[in-house]
């Protein structure tokens, strides 16, 4: 009898301390990040390029690439969760994309990175900010299209027989009505989608590269902070790794926010 | 419209096929000179550029310390691609403090004793590499060490990870109450969102150091990666396996503490039987994802070419040759990472595969 009790308590406390230890990684990460990033976070590198010792220019670059990356993955997505959710739902075909998405979702981003060379970087012969703008918009396609999904088979089926029965055509029904029921979610999920994919680095690496100037020309080499990052982090300049923590912050911040933001979004929704 | 609306949508949903299959397609076509010059052999040939059929010395020559490396992306390629490679090890010499002795043993280790062929790779196409009649030069590309690589740091990120995620599973499901669960259930959603970048950074300047001061060796090691790859998945494998956990019927759980049963005895009897598949499941899709993280092991390897005898010596990934070597190479070298990166797919594709389909199948 006291054994029992002492086996429950015995791993009640280490599924506890294991509790903690995974807090602790991530206190001892962000402590980290915050300690050495803000040493080096001044009003001037938001001003000032790389070839400056600024980020600015990385910033600029993450986010247009990012930015055009979503700008291209979500409507796409957002069509594909409809036909999987509206139009296909339980057919065949559509379940076999609904697995090979989930599939997608979770395929290595370095050789999403490799494919994207192979079809664009060589044939450009350089790299450039279109080829980083495809890496991320493959990572991201099937991350909107599972969200989209989702948050459709949120919405009463009520609803699309009503919008039905009133005569409305059903790509009505789904833009009109379907699609508002499910805005809240769909944004979140788009959030988030663009959270994931504005941190990456290893689809980016060879595909837009990274500059050190400031670029607007997206058939360029584009500056990435994140490859960045992954470059100035081994520089046997110790102000050059500094500057890489303050990016590296900046980059967690924007990321922790959007993930924060999207929960926000979703918890207000359910109030 | 409406058919027009309809086809647009499906064209959309084929898209995400289309990529797929492109992937694949690519892939092979690219990889395809390596595939037809080195076939199934390129699994178990340990060699990675290294020169057959020449003098001695220059094995010797092929293995210069290059001056000038400041990073590896910024590296003008030159006929040989070693040192290229060699230039990586240099970068990532420098942060630990001597790895002299490396490229003395990449050149000894891979060029004298290493190449006995197997029995199995008598039809591929090793023939015209072997013979000295030929007196050709050809250089060999074997994915062996990055493939051993890979395999041996998931295993001790799987090792790592597994306890301390089943152990925060659990813990927010059943022992902590709401006013807890809450608020650590979202702080490890939020480590989970980190890019990986961030972990890399972390493992190369503390975690690194710390690990290796602990179990000795260089603060660059086949261990440090695995427990970097494990520190990472941890939240991910948590927040699945709680949302598994999560699904047990509270009457199963109520009727076994009726019985008389311990907490832990509901975890163990009840709640692990009853949420296997989804536990499973999501071990398994962790797995995949440990095993194509490039980022966050891309600077604690070492990369290096060369097996590691003990888990605190240096080696290389798959993903970490690939984000290394690729801007340097050209030819066969660069149809040989394509080989890699088609093997990498593939792999995980398959793993990622079994457990969404067997374990994680939704409704």
């Amino acid at each position: 009898m006291t054994k029992r009790l002492l086996i429950n308590k015995l791993a009640i406390m280490f599924s506890s301390l294991m509790a903690i230890l995974g807090l602790a990684f991530l206190a001892w990460i962000i402590i980290t990040l915050l300690l050495k990033g803000s040493s080096a976070l001044t009003p001037y590198i938001f001003t000032h390029d790389l070839v400056e010792n600024g980020i600015r220019n990385l910033l600029w670059g993450q986010f247009v690439l990012a930015g055009l990356a979503s700008l291209i993955g979500i409507p796409i997505g957002l069509l594909a969760g409809i036909y999987l959710q509206e139009y296909g739902n339980h057919t065949k075909y559509a379940t076999f994309i609904r697995d090979l998405s989930d599939v997608m979702m979770s395929a290595p981003s370095i050789v999403i990175g490799t494919f994207i060379y192979a079809i664009i970087v060589i044939p450009a012969g350089h790299t450039n900010g279109w080829a980083g703008i495809a890496a991320l918009f493959v990572m991201m396609l099937p991350i909107v299209v599972r969200t989209t999904d989702d948050m459709l088979s949120m919405v009463p089926v009520e609803l699309r027989e009503a919008g039905i029965a009133i005569g409305a055509p059903k790509y009505h029904v789904v833009l009109h009505i379907i699609l508002k029921a499910a805005k809240v979610g769909i944004m979140t999920g788009s959030i988030l989608a663009f959270a994931r994919i504005v941190g990456e680095t290893a689809p980016l690496l060879y595909t837009s590269g990274s500059t050190i100037y400031m670029e607007t020309d997206l058939t360029q080499t584009y500056p990435s902070m994140t490859v960045s990052i992954y470059n100035l982090a081994t520089m046997p300049d110790e102000k050059l790794v500094s500057l890489a923590w303050a990016a590296a912050l900046v980059l967690t911040l924007v990321v922790l926010m959007l993930n924060l933001l999207g929960r926000f979004l979703i918890r207000d929704k359910r109030l | 419209m409406e058919k027009l609306f309809k086809i647009i949508a499906q064209c959309s949903a084929s898209f995400v096929f289309i990529i797929l299959v492109a992937t694949v397609v690519v892939l092979y076509l690219t990889a395809k000179p390596a595939i037809e010059e080195f076939g199934a052999h390129f699994i178990i040939e340990p060699r990675w550029n290294v020169d057959v059929i020449q003098p001695p010395a220059s094995e010797q020559l092929a293995n210069p310390i290059s001056e000038n490396a400041n990073t590896g992306s910024l590296k003008i390629e030159t006929d040989n691609t070693e040192e290229a490679d060699v230039s990586d090890e240099d970068l990532e010499a420098d942060i630990s403090s001597d790895e002299d002795g490396y490229d003395d043993d990449l050149g000894d280790d891979f060029a004298d004793d290493e190449y006995i062929p197997t029995d199995d790779d008598i039809e591929t196409g090793q023939s015209g590499v072997e013979d000295p009649a030929a007196g050709k030069v050809s250089t060999i590309y074997g994915g062996a060490v990055p493939i051993v690589g890979t395999i041996f740091s998931t295993i001790i990120a799987m090792l790592f990870s597994i306890p301390i995620a089943m152990g925060i599973a659990v813990f927010l499901s059943e022992i902590a109450n709401s006013l807890t669960a809450k608020p650590i259930g979202i702080a490890i959603e939020l480590l989970a969102a980190i890019p990986s970048i961030i972990y890399g950074m972390w493992a190369l300047f503390y975690f690194g150091p710390f690990i290796s001061s602990i179990f000795g060796g260089h603060s660059v090691s086949l261990l440090i990666a695995g427990l970097v790859l494990g520190v990472m998945i941890i939240p991910f494998m948590a927040a699945l396996s709680r949302d598994a956990i999560n699904t047990t019927p509270d009457v199963l759980k109520e009727s076994a503490y009726a019985m008389g049963a311990t907490k832990f005895e509901v975890i163990k009897d009840i709640i692990f039987p009853y949420a296997r598949a989804g536990i499973i499941g999501s071990i398994i899709v962790s797995l995949g994802r440990a095993m194509g993280e490039t980022m966050a092991v891309a600077f604690v390897i070492g990369g290096i070419f060369k097996f590691a005898h003990k888990v605190t010596d240096s080696t290389i990934s798959i993903p970490v040759v690939l984000a290394n070597n690729f801007a340097e190479s050209s030819g066969i070298s660069m149809n040989a990472l394509f080989y890699l990166s088609l093997l990498l797919f593939i792999v995980s594709f398959f793993i990622i595969f079994t457990a969404k389909y067997f374990f994680l199948r939704r409704k």
